[in-house]
C-alpha cells in the first residue's frame, strides 16, 4: 500500500527546480510514476512530497530541426513508438520503443523516468549511447548539456542533481548511408542483455567508415565499447565481418556483466556475442538497403 | 456545569477536526467520466485508480494481482487506452474518460468482444477477462483488422494462468471479424 504523501505540481521547471530544493530529500520528482510509484508500495523509499511535472507545458514535444531530434523528457514510450518524425528519420528507435514492456507501462512511463531512474535493465540508453545523444538538465537558474556516456553513474544512479529535472534529449541526425540497429533478449519482464550497433559506410557501401556499439542491462550501466568499434572502423565489409566474433568477445569483456536473476555472467556474455553479430548484421542490412537507394536512411 | 460542557464539547469538536485531518491529508477534487457518468469526488494523493474505482465506486470487474503493472488483471481503459489501475494514482483520472469492464455492454446488449469470449471460449476462471477485453477493445478500435502477430504483440503485457492464449486470440480474431462485417 501507497503511504500518504502530498502532491505539488508547478507550472514550471523553476518553480519545480525551487520545490527541489525546499523539500530536499523528503521530495521527488513524479512522471509517470511506473517506477517510482513501485518502489513506494514496495515501501523500498519513502517521499513526503511528491512534484507532478506533467503541468510543465512543452515537455512532452517531439521536434526535428537543425539536423537533430529533439525529445522532451516527458514524451510517453507510446508517444515515441508512435511518432511520425521519429518513424522517418529513426526508425530503428521506434521499434526499441514499441517493445519496451508492456502497452500499459508504455501508455504511462516516459523517455526521461526511464533514464533517471536508471534501472540497468532498460532499452532506451543503450541505443542513445551510440547515437550520441546530449540530455539537457535544468534548475531554476541554471541548464547544462550532459553527453550520455557522463549521464549513468551506476545502478540507479545518475550525475543528475537533486534540485535538476531532466527536460530533454536531442539526438543528431545520422549522415546518408548510414544505419542503426538495436536487438534485446530476455524471457523476464525486463530485458536481460541489449546491444545497439550504428554504422556508416563509405559513398559506394564497400567499408565501414563508423562503427559505433554499446551494450547494456548486463552490468550497472550501459556502455559504450570503443575497443570493439576500432575491430570494425575503417575495415572492408569483409574483414569487418570477420572481426565480429572478436568484437564481440571484446564487447562481451568489456561490458561489465554481472551473474543475477536474468543469467551467470558467462551466460551473458555469449549472449552479448550473439547479439553483436546480429545487430551488425541488421544495421548493415538496413545501410544496404534502404540507405542506397533513399540516399539516406538512420536505422 | 453548562460551562464545563461546552468545553468538553469545544475540545471534543476541535479532537474531531484534528483527527479527520490525519484521516485526511490532502484532498484533490476531481472531475471524471466514469462509464459514461460524470463523477465528482475528492481524492488524496496517494489513492490509487484501483481502490478509487473497487472501493469507493463498487466497481470490482477491475481485480488487484501482481500489482507491479506486470499481469493486466487491473487494467482500465483511461481516454479509450489501458492503464494498470494497481499502480496509477487516482488524481491522474482528473477530466478524462474511464471505462471498466462494467461500461461496456450498451442497454444490455453485450460488446461483440464479451459476445465473441464467450462463443470462444476465451475464458475459464475469468479472473484475467475484464483485462483481456478492455485490452481488446483498445486494439479493435485502432486497428480493426489485427494479424494474429499484431494481436500478440499487443496483448503480451495480458497475462492468463488458463486458458493457455490460444482461445483468447481465437475469440479476438473472431470480434474483429464479426465487427467489420456490420
Ligand atoms: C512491468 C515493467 C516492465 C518494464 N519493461 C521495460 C523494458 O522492457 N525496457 C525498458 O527500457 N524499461 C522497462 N520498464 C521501465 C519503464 O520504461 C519505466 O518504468 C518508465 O519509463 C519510467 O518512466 P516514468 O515516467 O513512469 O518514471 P517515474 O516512475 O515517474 O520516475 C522514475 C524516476 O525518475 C525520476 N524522474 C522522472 N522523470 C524525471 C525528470 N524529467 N527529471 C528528473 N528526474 C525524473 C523520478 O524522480 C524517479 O526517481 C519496465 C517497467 C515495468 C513496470
Ligand atoms: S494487478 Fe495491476 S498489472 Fe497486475
Ligand atoms: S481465464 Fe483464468 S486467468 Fe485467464
Amino acid at each position: 500500500m501507497l503511504k500518504r504523501f502530498r502532491l505539488e505540481e508547478p507550472g514550471s521547471v523553476e518553480e519545480a527546480a525551487e520545490l527541489l530544493a525546499r523539500y530536499g530529500e523528503s521530495a521527488k520528482v513524479y512522471a509517470g510514476g511506473t517506477e517510482l510509484l513501485l518502489a513506494m508500495k514496495e515501501g523500498l523509499i519513502r517521499y513526503e512530497r511528491l512534484i507532478n511535472i506533467k503541468q510543465i507545458p512543452d515537455l512532452d514535444q517531439i521536434k526535428l530541426g537543425d539536423g537533430v531530434l529533439r525529445i522532451g523528457a516527458l514524451s510517453t514510450h507510446r508517444s515515441l513508438a508512435g511518432s511520425a518524425p521519429l518513424k522517418e528519420r529513426l526508425p530503428a528507435f521506434v521499434r526499441m520503443e514499441e517493445n519496451v514492456a508492456n502497452i500499459r507501462v508504455r501508455e504511462v512511463g516516459t523517455i526521461g523516468g526511464n533514464l533517471c531512474f536508471a534501472e540497468p535493465h532498460a532499452d532506451p540508453g543503450t541505443l542513445l549511447l551510440v547515437l550520441g545523444a546530449k540530455l539537457t538538465a535544468e534548475k531554476a537558474s541554471a541548464r547544462r548539456e550532459i553527453p550520455i556516456e557522463k549521464f549513468f553513474v551506476g545502478a540507479y544512479e545518475t550525475c543528475l542533481e537533486e534540485d535538476e529535472i531532466l527536460t530533454g534529449i536531442e539526438m543528431p541526425l545520422a549522415p546518408a548511408r548510414s544505419s542503426l540497429a538495436y536487438l534485446k533478449f530476455g524471457y523476464l519482464e525486463r530485458p536481460s542483455v541489449g546491444v545497439a550497433v550504428f554504422l556508416a559506410l563509405d559513398g559506394e557501401g564497400k567499408s565501414v567508415t563508423d562503427a559505433r556499439v554499446a551494450v547494456g542491462c548486463v552490468g550497472p550501466t550501459p556502455k559504450r565499447i570503443e575497443e570493439a568499434e576500432s575491430l570494425l572502423k575503417g575495415k572492408g565489409l569483409q574483414d569487418a565481418s570477420q572481426a565480429l566474433g572478436r568484437a564481440g568477445e571484446v564487447a562481451a569483456r568489456a561490458s561489465d556483466a554481472i551473474s543475477d536473476l536474468h543469467g551467470s555472467q558467462d551466460y551473458k556474455e555469449h549472449i552479448v556475442q550473439v547479439l553483436l553479430k546480429r545487430t551488425f548484421q541488421q544495421a548493415y542490412g538496413r545501410c544496404q538497403s534502404g540507405g542506397e537507394s533513399q540516399g539516406e536512411l538512420h536505422g | 456545569m453548562g460551562d464545563v460542557n461546552q468545553a468538553g464539547r469545544a475540545r471534543e469538536s476541535c479532537m474531531a477536526k484534528a483527527m479527520s485531518k490525519r484521516a485526511h491529508g490532502q484532498l484533490i477534487p476531481i472531475s471524471l467520466t466514469i462509464n459514461g457518468a460524470l463523477s465528482e469526488i475528492e481524492v488524496e494523493p496517494h489513492e490509487l485508480l484501483l481502490d478509487v474505482v473497487r472501493e469507493r465506486l463498487g466497481l470490482t470487474g477491475a481485480k488487484r494481482s501482481c500489482d507491479v503493472q506486470v499481469c493486466g488483471a487491473c487494467t482500465v481503459l483511461l481516454d479509450g487506452r489501458p492503464v494498470s489501475s494497481c499502480t496509477l494514482l487516482a488524481f491522474e483520472a482528473r477530466g478524462r474518460e474511464v471505462l471498466t469492464i462494467e461500461g461496456l455492454a450498451q442497454n444490455g446488449k453485450l460488446h461483440p468482444l464479451q459476445d465473441a469470449f464467450i462463443e470462444h471460449g476465451g475464458f475459464q476462471c475469468g479472473f484475467c477477462t475484464p483485462g483481456m477485453i478492455l485490452t481488446a477493445k483498445t486494439l479493435l478500435d485502432e486497428n480493426p483488422d489485427p494479424t494474429e502477430e499484431e494481436v500478440i504483440h499487443f496483448m503480451q503485457g495480458n497475462i492468463c494462468r488458463c486458458t493457455g492464449y490460444k482461445k483468447i486470440i481465437e475469440s479476438i480474431t473472431a470480434a474483429a471479424k464479426k465487427m467489420k462485417k456490420k
